[in-house]
Parts: C-alpha cells; sequence; structure tokens
C-alpha cells in the first residue's frame, strides 16, 4: 500500500471522529499592503489635463483667467524658439546653484562642528534657534543695501534659507551615528579626523541627503520670490511679468517650468540617494 | 601580555558600579567574567580597553605585544559593530587602513583572517547580506587581523542562536589555540564559560565586587571529550549556585529602579 491513501485515511478518520458542520476558511488578510502601481499616476495626470482640455475647449473655463493645457505648450514652444527659455531658465538656475552649494557647504560644515565639539554645540544651538524663523526673504532688502541689486544679493539670500535647515540636518544626522560604531573606531585606535572621514560622515549621510531634500524646494521659493522683488531675467521676473501684462499663458508657462526645475532637481537627489546608500 | 588589576573601582556619578577588583589575567589564559545583569561587567572590560576613563585602582599591561601587532587590547562587541557601508573587507581594513603596513601587506592580513573565519566568499559582501553568525566572525576577523595581545569579549555570542554560538565558540578555540592571545570574555552564560575558560571570574550584583575565581582544569581543548563532562557539569552547577541568589536579588533590583 503506498503512503497517500495512508494518509487520506486518516484525515478521514480524524474528521469522523469530529462531529459538527464542517466550513472553509476564508482568507481575510487582504488589503492595506505597502504596494504602488507605476502606471496610476501617469493615467492620473493624463486625466486630469485631458479634462481640463475639454472644458477649455466647450468654453467652460473663462479664457482670460485659465488658458487651456494646448495654449500653455504653445507658450512653452515659442518660448524656447525665441531661446528666452533658456535666458530664464539658466538665469534661475544658476541662482539656485550657487546659493544653494554656499549655504549646504557651510551648513554641514557647521552642523559637523556643532555635532562634534560640545563647546561648538552649546553656542551654535541657540544661535541657529534664534536665527532660523527670520523668513529669509525678508533679509533680501537688507542685502541689497550691502551687495547691490544684483547677483550677490540674491545668491545671499538664497544661501542663508538653505544654511540654517542644512545645519539643523546636518548636526543630527551626526549626533544620530551609532555611539558603538564610534566607540568601535576609538578602540582601533582610529584618530579623530579617521572617525569623521570613515565612521561619522558616511554615517550622517542618510540625513545629510533628506536635509537636501528640504534646502532644494526652499532654494527653488527663494529664487522665485528674490527674482519677483529684483530682477530682469529669471522665471520668477518672467511670471511677474507675465502676470501684469495678462498673458495667462505665459504665466502658467512659467508655473509649468517651475514644476519641472522641481522634479528634476528631486530625481537628481533620488539618483544621489541611490549611489550613495546603496548599503541601507 | 599579562593583564593586572589592583583595586580597580568605579562610578557613574553617585551610583558605585565596582568596587576593589583584583585579580590577574596570565598571559595567553582565558578568563570568563560572569556576574549578574548591570554589576559592571561592560563597564570593567571598557576599563581594561581604555574607553572610560580609569577612577580608583590601577590596570596595567606586562610584557611586550607580539610581533606585527597593531592594537594591543583589541574588543569584539556584542552587537558586532560593523561599518553597513563598508564590505565584510572593508571592514576588516579599517583596522589597518590607518597603520603604515603597505597594500601588500594589509591585503595579505585581510586574505588571511578572512580565510581563517571561513568569509573568503563573502568579502565584497555587506553586512545587511549576512547572517547573525557570520556579521560575528566579521567582528572576530577584523580583531584578529590586528594580531591583539589582549581579546576584550563583551558577550559576543549571545546575540546569536544556539546552533551558530556552538560553531562560532569551536572557531574561537581553534583561533587561541593558534594565536595564544590572552582574552577576557564577559558572558551571562554559564555554557560559555565552563567551555571556554581557563578561569571563571564571579561577580557579586553591584557594586560588583570579586566573590571568588574559579579555576578550570581541563584543558580547553579536551572539554568536549566524554571522561570530563561529570566534572564540567559539578563545576557548572557550583557556578549557579554562585550567582543564583545573587541574579534573582539584581532582577528584582532592576524591577523596582
Ligand atoms: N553611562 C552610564 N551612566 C550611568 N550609569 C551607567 C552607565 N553605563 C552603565 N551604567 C550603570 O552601571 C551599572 C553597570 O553597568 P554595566 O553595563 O557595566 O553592567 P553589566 O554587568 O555589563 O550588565 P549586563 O549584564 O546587563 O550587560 C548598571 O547599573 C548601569 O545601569
Ligand atoms: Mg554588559
Amino acid at each position: 500500500m503506498s503512503e497517500a491513501p495512508l494518509f487520506a485515511q486518516q484525515a478521514a478518520q480524524q474528521t469522523a471522529q469530529q462531529t459538527g458542520p464542517q466550513t472553509a476558511v476564508a482568507f481575510r488578510g487582504a488589503g492595506f499592503v505597502n504596494d504602488t502601481r507605476r502606471w496610476a499616476p501617469w493615467l492620473a495626470f493624463a486625466l486630469i489635463i485631458a479634462a481640463w482640455e475639454t472644458a477649455s475647449q466647450l468654453g467652460w473655463l473663462p479664457a482670460l483667467f485659465m488658458p487651456a493645457p494646448s495654449e500653455v505648450v504653445r507658450a512653452l514652444h515659442s518660448l524656447l524658439l525665441d531661446g528666452k527659455l533658456l535666458a530664464h531658465v539658466g538665469a534661475s538656475l544658476q541662482r539656485i546653484l550657487s546659493g544653494w552649494i554656499l549655504g549646504s557647504l557651510a551648513g554641514v560644515m557647521v552642523g559637523f562642528l556643532m555635532g562634534i565639539f560640545v563647546i561648538v554645540r552649546s553656542i551654535g544651538l541657540p544661535v541657529v534657534s534664534a536665527l532660523f524663523p527670520i523668513p529669509k526673504i525678508a533679509l533680501l532688502p537688507l542685502f541689497i543695501l550691502w551687495f547691490g541689486i544684483g547677483e550677490p544679493s540674491k545668491i545671499a539670500t538664497i544661501g542663508l534659507g538653505v544654511f540654517f535647515p542644512t545645519v539643523v540636518a546636518a548636526f543630527s544626522a551626526v549626533d544620530n551615528v551609532p555611539r558603538n560604531l564610534i566607540r568601535m573606531a576609538q578602540s582601533f585606535g582610529l584618530s579623530t579626523p579617521a572617525i569623521v572621514a570613515k565612521v561619522i560622515l558616511p554615517g550622517a549621510m542618510p540625513g545629510i541627503l533628506a536635509g537636501f531634500r528640504i534646502t532644494s524646494s526652499i532654494a527653488l521659493m527663494l529664487v522665485v520670490a528674490a527674482e519677483m522683488i529684483g530682477a530682469q531675467v529669471g522665471i520668477g521676473a518672467f511670471v511677474l511679468a507675465a502676470g501684469n501684462l495678462m498673458q495667462i499663458d505665459q504665466l502658467i508657462a512659467g508655473v509649468v517650468l517651475l514644476s519641472l526645475l522641481g522634479l528634476t532637481i528631486s530625481w537628481l537627489l533620488s539618483l544621489a540617494e541611490q549611489i550613495l546608500l546603496r548599503w541601507r | 601580555m599579562q593583564v593586572v588589576l589592583e583595586g580597580v573601582g568605579y562610578r557613574y556619578g553617585d551610583l558605585p558600579v565596582l568596587d576593589g577588583i583584583s585579580f590577574t589575567l596570565p598571559q595567553g589564559e582565558t578568563a570568563a567574567l560572569i556576574g549578574p545583569s548591570g554589576c559592571g561587567k561592560s563597564t570593567l572590560l571598557n576599563l581594561v580597553g581604555g574607553l572610560l576613563q580609569q577612577q580608583t585602582g590601577r590596570i596595567s599591561t606586562i610584557g611586550t605585544p607580539p610581533p606585527g601587532c597593531l592594537n594591543p587590547l583589541t574588543f569584539v562587541f556584542q552587537d558586532f559593530a560593523l561599518l553597513p557601508w563598508r564590505s565584510v573587507a572593508g571592514n576588516v581594513a579599517l583596522a589597518l587602513e590607518h597603520h603604515n603596513l603597505g597594500k601588500a601587506e594589509r591585503e595579505a592580513r585581510i586574505a588571511d583572517v578572512l580565510k581563517l573565519c571561513g568569509l573568503s566568499d563573502f568579502a565584497d559582501a555587506l553586512p545587511k547580506q549576512l547572517s547573525g553568525g557570520m556579521r560575528q566572525r566579521v567582528g572576530i576577523a577584523r580583531a584578529i587581523a590586528v594580531r591583539p595581545a589582549v581579546l576584550l569579549m563583551d558577550e559576543p555570542l549571545s546575540a546569536l542562536d544556539a546552533q551558530t554560538r556552538e560553531l562560532l565558540m569551536e572557531d574561537l578555540i581553534s583561533i587561541w589555540s593558534r594565536e595564544r592571545t590572552t582574552t577576557l570574555y564577559v558572558t551571562h552564560n554559564l555554557n560559555e564559560a565552563v567551555r571556554l575558560a581557563d578561569k571563571v571570574v564571579v561577580l557579586s550584583r553591584r557594586p560588583g565586587r570579586i566573590k571568588q575565581i574559579v579555576t578550570i582544569d581541563v584543558p580547553v581543548a579536551e572539554r568536549q571529550q566524554p571522561q570530563h563532562a561529570a566534572t564540567l557539569k559539578r563545576l557548572h552547577d557550583e557556578l549557579w549556585a554562585l550567582i543564583k541568589a545573587e541574579a534573582q536579588v539584581a532582577d528584582r533590583e532592576v524591577q523596582n529602579a
């Protein structure tokens, strides 16, 4: 006799011992999964734009206040052709990059010093807490007085706006590097600079990159605000001028450019995270 | 190298943790340090390793480190303390990079210890890809790569499951028999103590004082042989009798705090 019928027999016997109705166990663990559908956002975007376009074509949206997506695309196209797009985006990008890089470098440096040295931390924390809440755009007039209306005043505003959140992010990232790793490095006789370079810097990298996400959007916000206050070129100046002239398609085109710029920056940061944090 | 402790005491603020600890750990011997939770075992190990500032008493080493020794007092940690962003080989390299070794010698040492710890196939793996046992093998490989004179091990196997622990104990025994390293080994596990140690230092509950030092005469290499089973069982029970009452009190103390 083979084994399978024997098991079946035993199972049947056990069923026979228990009397009462037999019920199949129902699956109830569905849903609440941590999962996404890659196509879903694209579909949603397409639907929203299609609905918008239809509403404009049917005259439901007043053309004076809300242009059709096709008109925005046309405006972008002509901007691209006459070279204005490149000029405006280029000017904004240059300000963002120089301000962000300066603010980030200084911020990471100060954040590290605060994370490592007790005395710097004791002085730095209250100073940062006092200066952090000032909306940095309020300082633009001051910087214009100091540096003139040109690029330095805008770059200083962006740099300062980026600096404080970077300090806080870098400081807490350093603070969160596991103590046991630092003690391990000490126990193998590594010097302080070696510990900073080989343990603290890589260990703080996740927190620093998370800070970059926040500061990049702050930089984008500040560049537009600064350009609206005093600039000839730049996306902010362009959007303001378009609004003053009631060129609504140009205005929306400028806003779309800002969104694209923001998306590109966040994509670049994701890329950096993938490369730098592969170990996680 | 020999380690000598003379009247070592320590307190965290108002909390006395160690009091009058004196013993000598001869060259090449393994001492297990046991005692109830919170009695200051880790504190004592960190004092010996120079990670805590000494307060009272004196801790010293006698003798010269073996040739090629880069870091006489070397730790193996309970939580492994591996850098998650470095590969297995990179983690071992961390202990060597800041020494003036030369690339060839460094790589030879890394390859050597990885082989000794059965990690050669995992040189490029990241810690997150390894099991707990393999991670601690990396911790041990990193420690022996610097040819330590004294190994300081704080519950090195307590984060591992029972089978892995058995395997690693055998690895440790074979490493010790090769390198003749002096070892101070903190553990909660009496089986580990009876299996690995030449003598067992029993501490009282906090403030930790030496309650008794039990010497185990059976050579470490022969502990698995059946004719010694009865002796070792008797030693195990003796140690348990020594710490049972203390452990009970300490257990209740922690809960009241
Ligand atoms: N940094 C510290 N500050 C204040 N108290 C501490 C500190 N580290 C440890 N202690 C206290 O000192 C006592 C001894 O700690 P220690 O870690 O040396 O004990 P242990 O014997 O290793 O305990 P366990 O068996 O749980 O590992 C404990 O009561 C602990 O709470
Ligand atoms: Mg401990």
